[in-house]
């Protein structure tokens, strides 16, 4: 198979000493910062994006990755041991985590929790490996039409999927393609909503934006909560890990249907929380004991960690094929890509083979080391918990400051950082979700160039969405999951009996 | 089964009061949040507006996106103003008690003044005083242990950054004095 001799290809690129120093250090980051509260995935990947400005793409984003991967296990830590989910995805984890580790079955827990993220990222990556290069391929067929279909496809996806109120998600999805509308216009170079300031002409770098919403932010409201922990520590010993690995087998089902569903929901934006939370509640409906279940069953955390990482690593399938994140954390990898000088989108599998093969090799490679990693070192990352949060708040401050001026050289962007913060505060207390925003920023432009140089093509009419049975197949599916919560209403009420055409 | 069960307990002594009064409610923030975004909403539409929001030979001119975009950006916080006024009689969930919003501040102030120094002193000076000074003052913890932190983790930063990456941040009299 031609996917095969690409992914050797890969493995190839990446056996070199620096790249595996870069993914060891990416993955110890990643995991530090998993562990620590008030961060996680995003603003991990966020924060320490500047360090990987002066490398070379394919090396950055091994690291980034490896950050991102390292986040994932890391979050298992404390919601096992403390009871405390580091991100809304582990939330599900800590139901019969915690329980465990409270019977003394830490070790357990963890364990479990680690090789089931492992799985689940396992058939994620599979996935990614066989699945990316054929949905690219058949996307370099796209005109800006069809891409602006697509776009316009994982918006109204956002908007009718959503579980946050309707007009919360079009409020943070419209203000996200609005200030990336801010500056220089790309047509016509045009400058737009800049009000004769020249520090709006650069426009508003997403980057910025995200290190804002989800690092400062997150910092004010860590601080709101009681920081108080007490947990177990836990050191994993080799015999433990045979006895849970020698068990596997036996949960095989369940391992494969949260693997199914992460994969689903991570290409669609449902996520990994909706995956999780999922995964719980199917393997304890189809469990032969479901009052078992959040007293400390090994099922209940392999469930929905397998869900999480695997949504976690499927969102990456439609930012590698199709430039289009799955997740807040595909956004900022994206924003990364734009950075090192790629272009996201279908070419990158043609032009760019080594760095798309490259990262999915260090996916395989990053999770088999990342496992190891985590297994080994747990009691040291449990016991970072210790350090008081007075001096872990202000280093992240300090780091999100580095990494918002970095990235144009600009004392304004750690103002604008500032206020990004607030936002992210005062949007997340009133239940704006953050996710669209940031999508819609990355996006944004992309999406604009995509609808004016469609509309410019069909000389001004909106006939050219559904110009061709693709085109047009894809707009109305985004039209009908626009107002999906209605259909699915009206198709309710009718019973499922009659067909409605919906339109 | 070999197991080290050691607890970890970390205390939190200024740990907000969960019986603290309530500043402010969720839906008067609501309410406020969208009448700002529906100012926001109408100031950049009337922007796009005046650069050309239609049609010409061309194609769509360069405010046409942006300005169908607020329309829809005032569409919906005008819903949400709606939605969070109706909501407003019935409950008043907490937007912050007065024991968070303490701690909030006092997280929030020092970052402002961060911010500011750094635009004066350069980043590396900002971040010793602002790590130094909120262990002392809000964490409590010993000046010698606040400022050796504060000390070696600038180092860090500064050896990573400018030196390792080459990655150059803000500077000020201090650093040129170095010569850096």
């Amino acid at each position: 198979m031609e996917a095969l001799g690409l992914l050797l290809h890969g493995f190839a690129v990446l056996l070199t000493w620096k790249t595996l120093v870069l993914m060891m250090v990416g993955l110890v980051l990643g995991i530090f910062v998993g562990v620590l509260p008030g961060l996680g995935g995003p603003n991990g990947v966020a924060i320490l994006l500047p360090l990987t400005f002066t490398m070379d793409p394919t090396s950055a984003i091994v690291m980034l990755s490896c950050i991102y991967w390292g986040a994932l296990f890391g979050g298992a830590i404390t919601s096992i041991l403390f009871n405390i989910p580091g991100e809304a995805w582990s939330v599900a984890t800590t139901f019969d985590g915690y329980p465990m580790a409270q019977q003394g079955r830490a070790a357990e827990a963890l364990t479990a929790a680690f090789t089931s993220s492992f799985i689940g990222s396992l058939v994620a990556v599979l996935l990614i490996t066989f699945l990316a290069p054929m949905i690219s391929s058949f996307a370099l067929k796209f005109g800006p039409p069809e891409f602006f279909a697509v776009y316009l496809l994982t918006f109204c996806s956002f908007v009718g999927l959503g579980r946050e109120a309707k007009h919360k998600t079009v409020i943070s999805m419209s203000l996200g393609l609005l200030l990336a509308g801010i500056g220089m216009d790309t047509v016509s170079g045009n400058l737009r909503m800049t009000f004769g300031s020249s520090e709006l002409l650069r426009g508003i770098n997403f980057l910025v934006a995200v290190i804002g919403l989800f690092g400062i932010s997150e910092i004010l409201l860590t601080m709101e909560e009681r920081l108080a922990l007490r947990g177990h520590a836990a050191s994993i010993s080799l015999r433990v890990v045979l006895n849970v690995w020698k068990d596997l087998p036996k949960y095989w089902v369940t391992l494969l249907r949260s693997s199914f569903i992460g994969c689903w929901l991570g290409i669609t934006p449902g996520g990994a929380i909706a995956a999780s939370f999922m995964g719980y509640n199917l393997a304890k409906r189809f469990s032969k004991d479901p009052e078992s279940f959040g007293k400390g069953r090994i099922e209940g955390v392999f469930a929905p960690e397998t869900a999480a990482h695997a949504s976690g690593t499927a969102a990456l399938l439609p930012m590698l094929a199709l430039g289009i994140p799955g997740s807040g954390t595909a956004a900022i990898l994206l924003g990364g890509l734009m950075v090192w000088g790629l272009n996201p989108g279908p070419l990158l599998f043609v032009e760019h083979k080594d760095f798309v093969w490259g990262l999915i090799a260090s996916m395989y490679l990053g999770n088999v080391v990342g496992l190891v990693l985590v297994l080994t070192t747990v009691p040291i990352f449990a016991s970072i918990l210790r350090v008081p949060f007075a001096a872990v708040a202000p280093m992240i401050v300090v780091s999100c400051a580095i990494g918002a001026y970095a990235i144009q050289n600009a004392m304004f962007d750690i103002w604008l950082m500032l206020g990004f913060g607030v936002v992210g505060y005062v949007f997340k207390k009133i239940g704006i979700p953050l996710a669209p925003f940031t999508l819609a920023l990355v996006l944004g432009n992309r999406a604009e160039d995509a609808f004016r140089l469609s509309m410019i093509g069909s000389g001004g009419t909106l006939k050219v969405f559904w110009s061709n049975g693709l085109v047009g197949s894809i707009t109305t599916l985004a039209i009908v999951l626009l107002f999906w919560p209605v259909i699915d209403g009206l198709l309710a009420r009718v019973g499922w009996t009659q067909r409605t055409r919906a339109t | 089964m070999s197991q080290t069960d050691l607890e970890i307990v970390v205390d939190d002594p200024t740990a907000p009061e969960d019986d603290s009064p309530s500043v402010v409610s969720s839906g008067t923030v609501e309410i406020f949040v969208c009448l700002l975004l529906l100012a926001l909403a109408i100031t950049l539409g009337y922007d796009n507006w005046r650069t050309g929001a239609s049609w010409d030979a061309t194609g769509p001119e360069p405010g046409y996106f942006p300005f169908y975009l607020s329309i829809i950006l005032g569409g919906g916080s005008l819903y949400g103003l709606i939605a969070a006024l109706v909501a407003h009689r019935k409950a008043a969930e907490t937007f912050v008690t007065r024991a968070q919003a303490r701690r909030v501040m006092a997280v929030f102030v020092p970052t402002l003044l961060f911010c500011g120094v750094t635009q004066f002193l350069g980043l590396y000076i900002a971040s010793f005083l602002l790590i130094a000074g909120f262990m002392r003052l809000v964490g409590k913890i010993a000046l010698w242990k606040s400022l050796l932190t504060a000390f070696v983790f600038t180092a860090i930063m500064f050896v990573t950054f400018d030196i390792a990456f080459d990655v150059i941040m803000p500077k000020g009299p201090f650093e040129a004095a170095f010569g850096h």
